[in-house]
């Protein structure tokens, strides 16, 4: 039986996939993914939306007729007048409610319904309480929090809705500089979207060669796939609503149905882990990061 | 135009009123600082005690409480707000929203800056701020170009201070959890990126590999001085499979030839990094900062100063403030 307090959520494709490309996985997500609530939207590089945008329509309209919650997410670091302009136009024009993920959203969707995305700081108990009462519906939390910050911020949310990542690449960390094009000897003005090359970011060595990160553009990702699906019960007894999946390369509608499942106690950890062991294979899992050691580590 | 000097211990403090700031900003001696380090920073004797200095000289303290209160522990940023307002200090610095509005509804007449670690770079962001806990002041992220800063002033209703000189973030300030992720300190809510209690020094083959928790960030042949091992400045191996310094080279912050830009863009105020740095270095950046701030105000040529033997890896930048940087 579907666990109905706990929706599993799918977060904005952070990666520059052509434009084609993720029209196409979303309508595979629309057609065939269990998941609840679908945000979509260029969180990354400015750059790049002019490419997807035109698709976002159709896509939200095939999402909502599969009875999924569309949100359209908010770039993460707000800077030119160009980025300024497309944000105050998204939040006067746009049907969906929008997931704010730089201040400057938060500012202007102030008294409105809308959610609050990983990428506003959201330590404590104040900030979370103070940006409901400015009219946030939903807040998702930042990557690092440990579990002891979670249920403390679970008991303050007090039934309104709170979402945790738990699953996928972690965005670490934001610039004004686009490391993909520096990478390439590029700048960013000049970056022939080099980043593009990369369906999951470009991974980023030690110099003996251990793997640590993933650029993303101007992001920086883990290089671990961010896994709590052995956390997910103490996530729902911490009074988490709502559970975040980022997309990557793989199947994730299997990726989805293996959470659904796992939420609604129908295969156990074992299972669930062997699944997520068969999907993904690009880079191993972490989940320090809830444990309050290093974000990289896996503690089983 | 404000010179804002940094201080992490009192002898810092006494060597930066000297050299001629306008300010020194200081924090408290635990995490509730973005400079929590081993031997730093200040007592509340300690505090008062700088606050009378400077008084006396007609300078300001500014006080900066800002890393992210833990939850379910807010008390030791509750309680240094307190200290700050019951001391009678010139500001508190502070970026956690939660702990905005805790200064405000508490302690409304104690003067509050808006951190660099909150990273609002657009005038929505720093209005807000104003209007929801009226910031008089905000510390500018270092992602923002001069012409960038310029129409930005242009926006907004609060004073602006920016970094002159000293280490620099890379990334967006207050939200990086690069560090956090290698060693599980997380600088947001501790205050220390790259901590040196993770940090180690391994010699392998004629080389000096630095390493922060398991990860390696660079390494050095044996004769050339090794840097430390701050994640964001490390080498590292993208997919041209060629060491490079892949996020930054080591190096440091450094506008003293954008001075006049600077002024003429309405800057408030001049911030130097580096509370963590000894008392040679204050004097030094800050009497350098003095003499090259006074010349520009008077609309005199900014004397060229040499800051290599201070800067990070001898090196300097102007950094985000040029938009080739990006």
């Amino acid at each position: 039986m579907k666990n109905t307090a706990s929706h599993l959520t799918l977060g904005p494709h952070l990666y520059n996939w052509p434009a084609e490309q993720k029209r196409d996985f979303y309508f595979r997500i629309a057609d065939e993914a269990e998941v609840d609530v679908v945000y979509l939207g260029e969180v990354t590089c400015s750059k790049r939306a002019p490419f997807f945008l035109p698709f976002i329509p159709e896509i939200c309209e095939r999402l909502e007729a599969a009875g999924k919650e569309v949100v359209l997410s908010s770039l993460a670091l707000v800077m030119t007048g160009r980025e300024r302009k497309e944000l105050h136009e998204l939040s006067d024009d746009c049907p969906w409610d929008l997931e704010a993920n730089d201040l400057s959203a938060v500012a202007l969707l102030k008294g409105r319904s809308h959610v609050i995305g990983p990428f506003i700081n959201i330590y404590n108990e104040g900030t979370l309480d103070y940006l409901y009462g400015n009219g946030a519906r939903r807040i998702v939390l930042p990557c690092e929090l440990p579990a002891e910050s979670l249920r403390a911020l679970g008991n303050m949310a007090r039934g309104r809705e709170l979402e945790v990542q738990v699953f996928g690449r972690l965005p670490l960390a934001l610039s004004a500089r686009c490391y993909h094009a520096r990478a390439h000897n590029l700048s960013k003005d000049g970056c022939l979207y080099v980043c593009e090359k990369d369906p999951d970011g470009m991974d980023v060595m030690t110099l003996d060669g251990t793997p640590f990160l993933a650029v993303n553009g101007t992001h920086t990702m883990s290089y671990s796939v961010n896994s709590l699906a052995g956390e997910l019960d103490a996530l729902q007894k911490f009074g988490v609503s709502h559970f975040r999946l980022w997309p990557q390369q793989v199947d994730m509608v299997a990726v989805i149905q293996t959470f659904r499942q796992a939420l609604d106690g129908q295969i156990d950890q074992i299972e669930v882990q062997e699944r997520l062991d068969k999907l993904v294979d690009f880079a191993p899992f972490s989940n320090g990061f809830f444990h309050s050691v290093e974000g990289a580590r896996m503690v089983e | 135009m404000e010179l804002v000097c940094p201080a992490g211990t009192p002898s810092a403090l006494r060597a930066a009123l000297d050299a001629g700031a306008d300010v020194v900003y200081v924090g408290f001696r635990d995490e509730t600082n973005a400079r929590n380090f081993p031997g730093l920073n200040f007592s509340p004797e300690e505090l008062k005690e700088a606050v009378v200095l400077a008084r006396g000289m007609g300078r300001q303290i500014y006080v900066a409480i800002n890393t992210y209160p833990q939850a379910g522990n807010l008390s030791p940023w509750h309680k240094a707000v307190d200290r700050a307002a019951a001391i009678g200090v010139d500001a508190v610095i502070l970026a956690d929203i939660g702990l905005l509005d805790y200064a405000q509804k508490n302690h409304p007449g104690l003067r509050r800056h808006l951190s660099v670690q909150a990273s609002a770079s657009n005038p929505e962001a720093i209005n807000f701020y104003r209007s929801a806990f009226d910031v008089q002041r905000v510390v500018l992220p270092r992602v923002l170009t001069v012409r960038e800063i310029a129409a930005l002033i242009g926006e907004i209703d609060v004073e602006t201070e920016v970094f002159a000189f000293g280490g620099m973030c890379v990334m967006a300030e207050g939200r990086c959890s690069l560090s956090s992720y290698a060693t599980g300190k997380s600088p947001n809510m501790l205050g220390v990126c790259s901590p040196a209690s993770h940090v180690n020094y391994e010699q392998r083959r004629g080389k000096l590999v630095s390493k922060l928790g398991d990860f390696t960030i660079n390494s050095f042949p044996d004769n050339e001085p090794a840097g430390y091992p701050t994640l964001c400045k490390g080498r590292f191996v993208g997919q041209s499979g060629d060491p490079s310094y892949l996020f930054e080279e080591p190096t440091s912050l450094n506008v003293m030839a954008m001075l006049p830009e600077l002024i003429a863009a309405g800057v408030k105020a001049l911030k130097i990094e580096g509370r963590q740095r000894g008392k040679a270095y204050v004097t030094q950046v800050v009497s350098s900062y003095r003499r090259a701030l006074d010349a520009a105000l008077r609309g005199e040529v900014v004397p060229l100063m040499d800051m290599g033997n201070v800067a990070e890896g001898a090196r300097s930048t102007s950094g985000a403030y040029q938009k080739n940087w990006r």
